[in-house]
């Protein structure tokens, strides 16, 4: 196994070029437990954690662009305020040593349905900034994810960056697991309420091959809140409920070793109905953020 | 002869305490290295030329092995041997009580991850690699992955409907081994056969496959010996145990098989049986090399037995005032491919399989059954922890239809001094179940965790996860009690050996305790240390490296050793104390009758004497050796289970409270309560630690552990997906400790370590049912259970 460790981006790019089938590591929290299991025994490791402009971040017209490298505990530590959600879901992840290694970059790469971070992404309407030395491009996090671990990342590009615009309206992050910590999602649920465009953002994990949204959950709420937004008032009991429905309608899960199909389902209703709770309780508080 | 360059033999310095006798809070002598990472653990092992083993594992349940071509591994460069069973001089199989399981597979493999070939090479990815092109050839056989299919018993999945059905095995696999499926069937027939009551309740449980889960992979370092032996350092738990049965399979005599215990990260059961110890010893005779073997995390999964998965069957009949007439449990233990130590977890099963109750009438039939499961065998609580889920849940729904309080239930069937088991002997020690459930209801009750907007997400089931913030959440409170055998039963002999010496060294006096028991993390390393301080009345006590250069210490499990290689080491300090107080008296030139040894000196109160140890010694070095024993037990009826099978007894019980999230079927436990009787509280922090440690692993059995198999197939082998506890699942404890002593044992004391596995998990099993409302028959308890999805 060969060992490339490039200290600037556009070395870092010339190398996937020259080797496409270089396996990039930054945490490692994926890469080497795959080889340490013997499942994964990459021909060239490229090392991208010596590039200083993976791990910074910046605001950058009008969204934070958050370097790949930039690991979970400083996304809770320093952009807990600005992205509420994502560092929601960061909390969820691992233990302290995990969330000092982990990055999202790491877990957009992977593209694991299962990936703590997609469901904020999605509900945020992020972007995934991808590069090579053909160029960078930008891709919706939407239609980033094109199956299990399988994204539209070509075989010559890297991430570089993940782009979010700090939220208007609050967030929630909700995912099981069956202990109180260090566990992978049985199911996950990311909202983003849009008061400025009043619309609704979602994500599910864990429940579907890929991360996905719940259009049909999105488009009701938007039109239930559509007489709310200004009036703050109170959300029907049932509107909670439908949506949550319609959150768990939208998944497609399997059978496996951590949960069955249909408590997958019945979970998202449940964990969608109580986020959209307490995202509108926050709103009706005059509270951007939350708990 | 060359040693590894990282083994404990660098420890004895470190192995040196001063401070603590018996009853003192005194401190390991292992503690800062460990906790500063520098403690050297078997998989630390290191030697320059050493080579790396690795064992190619069948992935098959069930299978027979056509043909092994080891010609494509043989070619790697860098390999110097591959072994199959054909390389195997001595005995083939092997097993703690029963020889059944092949070294290396014979012609069929009987559970997936069964060992097949060994390869040795310089470099461990070079071995893996070569491993992996072995060509082996399998006939692929339908695996037996139920107990009661491969016994040919009708099932009773269902209470009410559906009719017990037979399921018929093909032919080629109806029997997995020539004496067939059963490895054991215990009967307890006590009292009445028909008895009749007022009130019965009847209840079917099942409990899942727990894995010890030590940290410490499997890993050890073989040496070759100059004189045509080997030297074998080793994480285990039974030194020589090991060796007898390496002896066998090398065809060597025990002389040339020497053992040195290495770093043990956690045994609980797990290393009782052998891993690598015979494969490791085979590539070093075979290399002429030190050869070093270390599973990866899923490898260890495959590599040690796993706790029985068990099926029970209860029916419990009681007076309407609540007094119980019979209790008939029909008890299944799937013991997987191998016997490891099933007929001695089917001899707890059986024997203690009511509980720590009285009942004039019992009729159990405790089976131990042969699958293609993976091999199931010892682990903390032994044939116990399976049986308690039953029996407690049972007390509880005969509470329930009795209308009467569990606590009170309890209290009212309570064994105490002077009852009779179920297998007709006379408990003559304390037995305070009815004191330990009386103290724990006496503890106040944790107040109700802030929910809304005060929040704490590490209070609520599903923590930072952010799951509920008190939506949902009912709280539970349930109450176990439970009982266990300390030290091996049955009749067998269950001996330690101590080799005790006392010598001056720069001018103080020094004792070094030499025994060959165990240290896996449990503390008796300190607890020999406080013993000899005690006896020896000197300060400085060096532990010797855990060797077989001394004779047997029996085995760390069942609670034993600070019984029995505690007896052993008090019995031999006595016997130095005795030459010692002799020389004394020389000294003296006169009798005295109150010589005692104390801070170093020889003392008298009455005649005023202190006469300094280092004088007394001079250049003398006094050591003896003794075998020392428990009293004897005996084998029970085969036909009624009758006898004196049990030297003593342990007694605890927990209290457990829960939130639980009905909606997601979520579990929080908030607090943990044990009260135990311990007899004598050698070492009472380290008492206390036992006490945490088992209640975690109790609690894990009821809400998260479980080695998920499929057709014979591990669905979870990883810490990915085999969880336990973490700080946010396992709550703060309230801890009593009873100290009544045994009079039958050294100090009073009774062993520590597993009793609170037995109790905690069935308390916490109770205290979820109570906040759901569900019948809830099988641990550990899943999401799923508790939401009907």
């Amino acid at each position: 196994m060969d060992f490339l460790q490039p200290a600037t981006w556009e070395e870092a790019l010339e190398a996937k070029a020259a080797h496409r089938d270089a396996v990039p590591i930054a945490g490692g929290t994926d890469v080497m437990v795959g080889i340490n299991f013997g499942r994964l025994r990459p021909s060239l490791l490229l090392d991208l954690t010596r590039v200083p402009e993976l791990q910074q971040w910046a605001d950058d017209d009008g969204a934070v662009r958050l370097g790949a490298g930039v690991p979970y505990a400083r996304v809770i530590s320093e952009l807990g305020d600005r992205l509420p959600g994502l560092a929601m879901a960061a909390r969820t992840i691992g233990s302290p040593q995990i969330r000092n290694r982990g990055t999202v970059g790491g877990n957009l790469a992977t593209a694991s349905p299962a990936g703590d971070a997609h469901p904020a992404l999605l509900a945020a309407d992020a972007e995934v900034e991808v590069a090579s030395t053909r160029g960078t491009r930008r891709i919706p996090v939407t239609e980033f994810y094109r199956g299990v671990k399988r994204s539209a990342l070509a075989d010559d590009e890297l991430i570089a960056a993940v782009r979010i615009v700090p939220p208007r309206g609050p967030q929630q992050y909700s995912k099981i697991g069956t202990r109180n910590a260090m566990v992978i999602a049985v199911a996950a649920f990311g909202l983003a309420l849009h008061p400025d465009r009043r619309a609704v953002g979602t994500g599910i994990g864990s429940a579907a091959p890929t991360p996905r949204r719940a259009p049909a959950a999105e488009e009701y709420l938007a039109g239930e809140l559509d007489g709310l937004w200004d009036s703050r008032a109170e959300l029907p009991a049932a509107t909670a409920t439908r949506f949550g429905e319609l959150v768990a309608e939208a998944s497609a899960p399997i059978d496996d070793v951590r949960g069955t199909a249909r408590y997958r389902v019945h979970a998202l209703s449940v964990m969608a109905r109580r986020a959209l709770t307490w995202a509108w309780a926050d709103y009706r508080k005059g509270d951007p953020t939350c708990a | 002869m060359s040693t590894p360059t990282r083994t404990p033999s660098g420890a004895p310095a470190q192995m040196t305490g001063a401070g603590g006798r018996v009853g003192d809070d005194a401190q390991r002598p292992d503690g800062v290295l460990k906790v500063r990472g520098e403690f050297a653990y078997s998989s630390d092992l290191w030697m320059e030329d050493m080579l790396w083993g690795v064992t190619l594992r069948s992935p098959h349940p069930h299978a027979r092995i056509r043909s092994i071509d080891v010609g494509p591994a043989l070619a790697v460069p860098g390999v110097y041997a591959v072994l199959t069973s054909d390389d195997v001089p001595g005995e083939k199989v092997y097993g703690l009580e029963l020889a059944d399981q092949p070294v290396l597979a014979l012609d069929v493999v009987r559970y997936q991850g069964e060992p097949v070939a060994l390869v040795a090479a310089d470099h461990p990815d070079t071995a893996r690699r070569a491993a992996a092109r072995i060509v082996v050839d399998y006939d692929v056989w339908e695996p037996v992955t139920d107990a009661r299919v491969a016994l040919g018993h009708p099932t009773w999945n269902q209470l009410h409907d559906a009719p017990a059905e037979v399921t018929e095995l093909s032919r080629e696999s109806a029997n997995l081994h020539p004496h067939g499926n059963l490895v054991r069937h215990l009967k307890v027939r006590k009292g009445d056969p028909e008895p009749t009551a007022d009130v019965v309740v009847v209840g079917e449980y099942e409990v899942g496959m727990q894995d010890q889960a030590f940290l410490g992979p499997e890993s050890g370092l073989a040496v070759p010996g100059e004189d045509g032996g080997v030297d074998l350092y080793v994480a285990t738990q039974w030194l020589h145990v090991d060796q007898r049965q390496i002896c066998a399979a090398l065809a060597m005599p025990p002389d040339k098989v020497r053992l040195t215990l290495a770093g043990v990260g956690g045994a609980f059961g797990g290393r009782e049986d052998l891993s690598m110890h015979v494969h490791a010893c085979l590539l070093a005779l075979h290399t002429g090399k030190p050869v070093k073997m270390s599973y990866n995390r899923e490898e260890s999964f495959f590599g040690h037995v796993h706790r029985h998965p068990a099926t029970m069957r209860y029916e419990h009949g009681a007076t309407r005032d609540g007094d119980l007439v019979y209790v008939k449990a029909t008890i299944y233990f799937d013991g997987g491919a191998y016997a490891s130590s099933t007929p001695a977890v089917v001899g707890n099963g059986g024997t203690m399989g009511i509980g720590p109750y009285v009942v004039p009438n019992v009729h159990v039939d405790c089976y131990g059954a042969y699958t293609n499961n993976p091999p199931c065998g010892a682990m903390r609580g032994f044939g116990s922890v399976q049986t308690a889920f039953a029996y407690e849940s049972q007390m509880d729904a005969l509470a329930a239809e009795l209308g009467t309080d569990p606590v009170e239930l309890r209290c009212r069937n309570a064994m105490e001094q002077g009852s009779e088991t179920p297998t007709g002997q006379v408990v003559d020690s304390p037995a305070p179940v009815v004191e330990l459930l009386r103290r724990l209801e006496a503890m106040p009750l944790p107040p109700d965790v802030p929910t809304g907007d005060d929040v704490d997400l590490r209070d609520m089931p599903g923590g930072v996860s952010n799951t509920t913030h008190g939506e949902g959440v009912r709280r539970g409170v349930g109450y176990a009690v439970a009982y266990k055998n300390v030290a091996f039963s049955e009749g067998f002999d269950d001996h330690s050996t101590a080799r005790v010496r006392l010598e001056v060294v720069g001018g103080e006096a020094v004792a070094t305790v030499h025994t060959a028991a165990a240290e896996v993390g449990q503390g008796l390393v300190t607890v020999e240390q406080q013993i000899a301080r005690t006896e020896l009345g000197v300060d400085q006590v060096t532990v010797h490296p855990k060797d077989t250069s001394v004779g047997s210490a029996g085995s760390t499990s069942a609670s034993r050793q600070t019984y029995v290689t505690g007896g052993a080491v008090k019995a031999a300090c006595e016997a130095v104390r005795a030459r010692v107080l002799e020389m004394a008296r020389s000294v003296v030139g006169r009798p005295v009758v109150d010589l005692r040894l104390d801070g170093g000196k020889v003392v008298s109160d009455l005649e005023g004497v202190a006469l300094p140890l280092a004088d007394v010694l001079g250049d003398e070095v006094v050591e003896e050796t003794l075998e020392w024993r428990h009293r004897p037990t005996e084998a029970v009826d085969p036909e009624t289970g009758q006898g004196f099978a049990h030297v003593q007894y342990a007694f605890s019980a927990h209290r457990a409270v829960v939130d639980v999230d009905t909606e997601l079927g979520l579990v929080k436990v908030v607090e943990m309560a044990c009260t135990q009787d311990v007899g004598k509280a050698i070492n009472p922090q380290a008492v206390v630690g036992q006490i945490q440690g088992g209640t975690a692993q109790g609690l894990g059995l009821a809400v998260m552990e479980e080695i998920l198999v499929r057709d014979g197939r591990v669905q979870n082998p990883s810490f990915t997906d085999y969880l336990i506890p973490t700080v946010l699942d396992m709550p703060p404890m309230r801890v009593e400790i009873l100290e009544y002593a045994d009079p039958h044992a050294p100090y009073g004391l009774r062993g520590v370590g597993e009793a609170p596995n037995i109790s905690s998990g069935p308390a916490v099993l109770a205290a979820i049912r109570q906040a759901t409302g569900l019948p809830l028959t099988r641990v550990p308890v899943r999401p799923e259970h508790l939401t009907g999805t």
